[in-house]
């Protein structure tokens, strides 16, 4: 379980997360709502520590840490390894070969022999349709293959979460809908994860608890279900706006 | 002409493989590594107490001040103080040894910002990429940022080299017997100075055309993963 507690970010002139506790429980698929600039991606990547609150606690299983403290980089680099993020826009190393994009963190992070690391990644190319690709620079691939060579480089890191932050925003809606199913299938298999997403759709077909946060504060954290069938005023709105 | 061209040519070329390539390419290394360093903790932003942040700080002003003394003076005129002007303090170098630091100091000031400019170009979600996967520092720079960085980095770097081969001919001012001070010193026997340093001028365009070359294969090899063909 990842735990969040009175978790505050400000930035200069603007409060990113205010007193925020939330969690996130194994898996599960916990999808976070609300509007631009409520604070979302702050709140995922904070998980992750690529942005760094003032303060507030951070928990993932037995560890924990205080964002308040000066962190050591092993410390952080402990907590960053519980998670994988994919982002909005893939961020894979164009100096790499795809199978290089996502044998890099087994091999060098955790010490997994080349040969092994190579075979999963196979397997996981194979799993999202891209086996044949495995030799080709990130470059060559349309945005939804990378997209999926990126899902499977959080993959192979066998975290115990897997962080999606706009997974699909710098998508074509065809592309879109293929990675979505790429996205259900993990959920179906089990796996703890967290999706920052503008999609409804997707929302309340594979989410089964929702985040919702506007103007940094969390509004509702609870059942998929109770989100979308009891919806507050607030969240009514809310979903009035999305045209669902 | 010809016999003058046959005898004295070799002279000049053995002047250049014994003194002007050495230099260059001796310079250029220690340079880079300079470069690298320099461009790193220039570009650093240090966590940690206040003490060793103070002590970071310091540090950065030391390599800025030296980035920028050695950009703002002439090259010939920092031989001179090496070589001519540490022995009034009791630093006594050869001419080698002070031909060598002086030239590396120079190319480390110059280069460092050319990497520091590369390194900033790679997009900040790399970093951020590559930090996600569980990476150290030291893994995302070596494995992620340099690679791509380098690829930025070729063509103002074989400008800095280009320019340096170019700038050894000063090590003749402080007894280094390179190829320009050979042909000077032949041209003061034979009076053929238009032809000496015609001939001398042909060596360092050889010898610069030959590394635009290399830079364009080391560009296109660099680059594979940018121009490989798509689907």
């Amino acid at each position: 379980m990842i735990k969040l507690s009175h978790v505050d970010k400000q930035y200069q002139n603007h409060h990113a997360l205010n007193d925020v506790s939330v969690e996130f429980p194994d898996h599960q698929t916990t999808v976070i709502l609300g509007p631009s600039g409520a604070g979302k991606s702050t709140l995922l990547r904070a998980i992750n520590l690529l942005e760094r609150p003032q303060s507030g606690t951070l928990e993932i299983g037995d560890l924990k840490l205080d964002y308040a403290q000066d962190l050591s980089n092993k410390e952080i680099l402990q907590m960053r390894r519980q998670t994988a993020m994919v982002f909005q826009s893939w961020n894979l190393f164009p100096n790499l070969t795809i199978l290089e994009n996502i044998t890099e963190g087994p091999i060098y992070v955790k010490g997994i022999s080349r040969a092994a690391a190579e075979k999963k990644a196979h397997q996981l190319l194979q799993q999202v349709g891209l086996d044949d690709v495995a030799n080709r620079y990130p470059n060559q691939l349309s945005g939804g293959q990378q997209q999926r060579v990126s899902i499977c480089r959080a993959l192979a890191l066998d975290t115990s979460f897997i962080l999606f932050d706009e997974p699909t925003s710098a998508l074509d809606p065809e592309l879109e809908a293929q990675i979505l199913r790429v996205l259900q299938d993990l959920a179906k298999q089990g796996h703890s994860m967290i999706v920052v997403t503008h999609n409804m759709d997707f929302a309340r077909k594979v989410a089964d608890q929702i985040v919702f946060v506007e103007d940094g504060q969390i509004e509702f954290a609870g059942a998929s279900e109770q989100f979308f069938n009891q919806p507050t005023e607030r969240i009514q709105e809310f979903l009035a706006a999305m045209k669902f | 002409m010809w016999d003058i061209i046959k005898s004295t040519t070799p002279e000049i070329l053995w002047a250049g493989i014994k003194y002007t390539i050495p230099i260059a390419v001796i310079s250029f290394i220690i340079g880079l590594v300079i470069a690298v360093i320099t461009a790193l903790i220039k570009t650093s932003q240090p966590r940690g107490n206040t003490v060793v942040k103070g002590l970071w700080q310091v540090l950065k002003a030391i390599f800025s001040f030296y980035v920028w003394l050695f950009r703002s003076t002439p090259l010939i005129v920092q031989l001179f103080i090496v070589f001519y002007g540490l022995p009034n303090v009791g630093l006594q170098l050869n001419a080698w040894t002070a031909g060598i630091w002086t030239f590396s100091l120079n190319t480390g000031a110059y280069a460092s910002e050319t990497i520091r400019a590369a390194i900033s170009s790679i997009p900040r979600s790399q970093w951020e990429a590559a930090y996600s996967i569980g990476m150290t520092y030291q893994q995302v720079l070596f494995k992620i940022i340099f690679p791509q960085a380098f690829r930025v980095a070729i063509p103002p770097l074989s400008n800095s080299f280009i320019g340096l081969v170019k700038d050894t001919s000063l090590a003749s001012t402080i007894t280094i017997a390179d190829m320009f001070l050979v042909s000077q010193q032949i041209a003061s026997h034979n009076y053929q100075p238009l032809l000496m340093y015609s001939i001398v001028a042909a060596v360092y365009a050889v010898f610069c055309s030959l590394l635009t070359i290399l830079q364009y294969y080391m560009e296109k090899r660099l680059s594979r993963y940018i121009t490989a063909e798509g689907e």
